[in-house]
């Protein structure tokens, strides 16, 4: 189907506005069904799209009929398709989540999630440069108002810091749009990667400023180490379904970093070949290593979840600055599990709190749990899954992002941090699980509930997901691998997208 | 006229800058509309500017480059809803956290420091 790359925008959208008009806007329980089907949707025809790229090549969608560069394009690719069907299945693993009963803090919480997945999807898919800002809009947008869904003081102050923080950079972004579109006089992403090679001297000097101002706002999204600190409070206190979703938003971020520095400013740019490079270096190991202290100091299991994403973060901030197809392709498969696992960690981390009355997530002896194998279950699976241990993806991802390092001097830097960043976990998630487990007294709290059968699928359904990394580990990291070769190849992924433009 | 341009931007910039700096919440905002103003005017700035140039082909000699114009009016319409939406959520936080400080909390001087004992703030 021609329209198919259009369609994870569209069913968003669509089921997005349709909940925002009677008789479904009156109804909480008609609400719940029509998100239900709606992310349902959105991760069949994300599949389709998946799998018809995977067989057919790179899909160009000319937005009304406008050809590229002059119009705006969508470009479904290798990597922007599996990034859509992952943003699905999380999307309908945490709306699985919200309908049990998380969706009732305040109004209009399931427009705004789809509406939050529209942007999302539509910057990955997008292959315009100005569009990827009103997409990133979008998504914050949507975002700042799931923030502070259901209120309180706590989300009230970080939302303030996350909106201030993002409007910042929204007006970075477009000074760095603009000195990009003066300078390249063109907004198309496979454009601007053909025309990029061409400036010289003082014009070349200009670009660059632009280039590193998208990176300052792209490490803001993604939490790169000057501009994280927003990040721990911010994920501790939203509510758990939107700490999960919020989970593949640092991953847009790292998306766009990838796409950008690698695509647009890579090794055929000239002059500013590899701009971002130089940077990324000390700002990934630096942001590991600060995720790492993080982890040994977070004092419950919300912030610790927060502080794994920093650390998460950091590794894949260190993918793009070893910037190989070996890397890029590690890249892609650690996104995968870590969006994935964290996820499931911010859920779980719901449901432990919900038991434990006023001890909450803290690491402190309190009541009992009211089903503690269950849980304790769980939470062995995604301590196993995020500190990296075998036999579960974290392992896996791990070992690809070690191997892909190439110079001794990259090794030096990259193997003992990421290790080290293992072991913070290892220890905390080990202190954390002889606390909340084995140290108790008292019978279980009064007023504690146990999980709901669509909560505990929902979280089962991340968990497992973990497993089936590794079980298809092959098949996932072939086709990372090709998805890497796609956009390191200056050919596929500029001069193909562009029909009458010769190299 | 460049240079006037120039200098209304970088000094628009500068101010929303030192006004985002700021403790309260109010002059935050300030600060962000000032800086919009001036990513909008910037923008407007990145298709060169022309006089006498129409944004439509065959209405006067020499023609000047539209899609700055509709980058701008995007622009306007997305910073005009964040600013609005930022508004709001200050008067929230006015209201739950019971100051306009954008931490929540107050700094304390250090006249007040000095007469408390101890306590950070």
């Amino acid at each position: 189907m021609q329209h198919l790359s259009i369609f994870p925008i569209l069913i968003p959208l669509l089921f997005g506005a349709i909940m925002l008009l009677p008789p479904i806007s009156r109804d909480i329980n008609s609400q719940r069904i029509t998100s239900i089907v709606g992310t349902l949707f959105l991760l069949i025809s994300s599949a389709i799209l998946l799998y018809k790229i995977n067989a057919e090549g790179v899909q160009l969608y000319a937005l009304g009929g406008w050809q590229a560069p002059f119009g705006i394009a969508l470009v479904a690719d290798k990597v922007s398709s599996l990034l859509v069907l992952l943003t699905a299945f999380l999307a309908f693993c945490v709306m699985l989540y919200a309908v049990a009963g998380q969706d009732k803090g305040g109004a209009y919480f399931h427009p705004l999630f789809m509406f939050q997945i529209m942007g999302i999807n539509g910057a990955f898919l997008t292959g315009d440069i100005f569009n990827l800002f009103v997409f990133f809009e979008v998504l914050l947008i949507a975002s700042y108002a799931l923030l502070i869904h259901a209120g309180g003081k706590q989300k009230t102050q970080a939302t303030l810091h996350y909106v201030i923080l993002n409007l910042v950079g929204s007006s970075l972004f477009l000074f760095g749009l603009g000195i990009l579109y003066g300078t390249l006089g063109t907004l198309n992403m496979a454009d601007m990667a053909i025309k990029v090679g061409q400036l010289q001297g003082e014009t070349a000097t200009l670009a660059k400023t632009g280039a590193l101002l998208l990176l300052v706002v792209f490490g803001l999204k993604a939490a790169m180490l000057p501009m994280h600190f927003w990040l721990p409070k911010t994920y501790a206190s939203a509510s758990a379904p939107v700490a999960a979703l919020f989970a593949i938003m640092t991953k847009v971020g790292i998306y766009s970093i990838f796409r950008v520095y690698t695509v647009i400013f890579g090794e055929h740019a000239g002059e500013l070949a590899n701009i971002a490079t130089p940077w990324l270096w000390p700002m990934a190991l630096l942001t590991i290593t600060i995720g790492s202290i993080g982890v040994f100091a977070s004092p419950g299991i919300k912030t610790l979840s927060a502080n794994l994403v920093i650390i998460s973060s950091g590794s894949l901030l260190a993918c793009a600055a070893i910037n190989s197809e070996a890397a890029t392709s590690a890249a892609l498969y650690y996104m995968l599990h870590s969006t994935l696992a964290s996820a499931g960690l911010f859920l779980l981390a719901d449901v432990m709190t919900r038991q434990r009355g006023k001890a909450e997530d803290r690491f402190v002896r309190s009541r009992p749990f009211v089903q503690p194998r269950l849980l304790g279950f769980a939470f062995a699976i995604s301590a196993l899954a995020l500190i990296g241990m075998p036999p579960l993806s974290g392992f896996v991802g791990k070992i690809m992002i070690l191997q892909a390092t190439q110079s001794s001097a990259q090794t030096m830097w990259v193997w003992p941090l990421i290790l080290i960043g293992s072991l913070a976990a290892l220890i905390t998630f080990s202190r954390a699980g002889t606390t909340l487990f084995w140290r108790h007294n008292g019978s279980t709290a009064a007023e504690a509930e146990p999980a709901k059968k669509a909560e505990i699928m929902s979280i089962a359904l991340l968990l497992l997901a973990s497993p089936i990394l590794v079980l298809f580990g092959g098949v996932i990291s072939e086709f990372t691998l090709q998805a890497a070769q796609h956009l390191h190849d200056i050919q596929a992924s500029a001069y193909a997208l562009l029909p009458g433009v010769a190299q | 006229m460049e240079g006037l341009y120039a200098f209304c931007v970088g000094l628009l910039t500068a101010c929303g800058i030192f006004l985002a700096l700021r403790g309260r919440t109010f002059s935050v905002v300030i600060g962000l509309t000032l800086l919009s103003y001036a990513v909008n005017l910037f923008l407007f700035a990145s298709g060169r500017l022309k006089l006498n140039a129409a944004a439509v082909l065959g209405e006067s000699e020499q023609y000047s480059d539209p899609l700055p114009q509709a980058l701008v009016l995007t622009a306007i319409v997305i910073g005009f809803a964040m600013t609005a939406f930022a508004v709001i959520l200050a008067m929230r936080a006015r209201a739950d956290l019971g100051n306009d400080h954008v931490d929540g909390t107050l700094p304390v001087q250090p006249s007040d420091a000095s007469q408390k004992s101890g306590g950070s703030q």
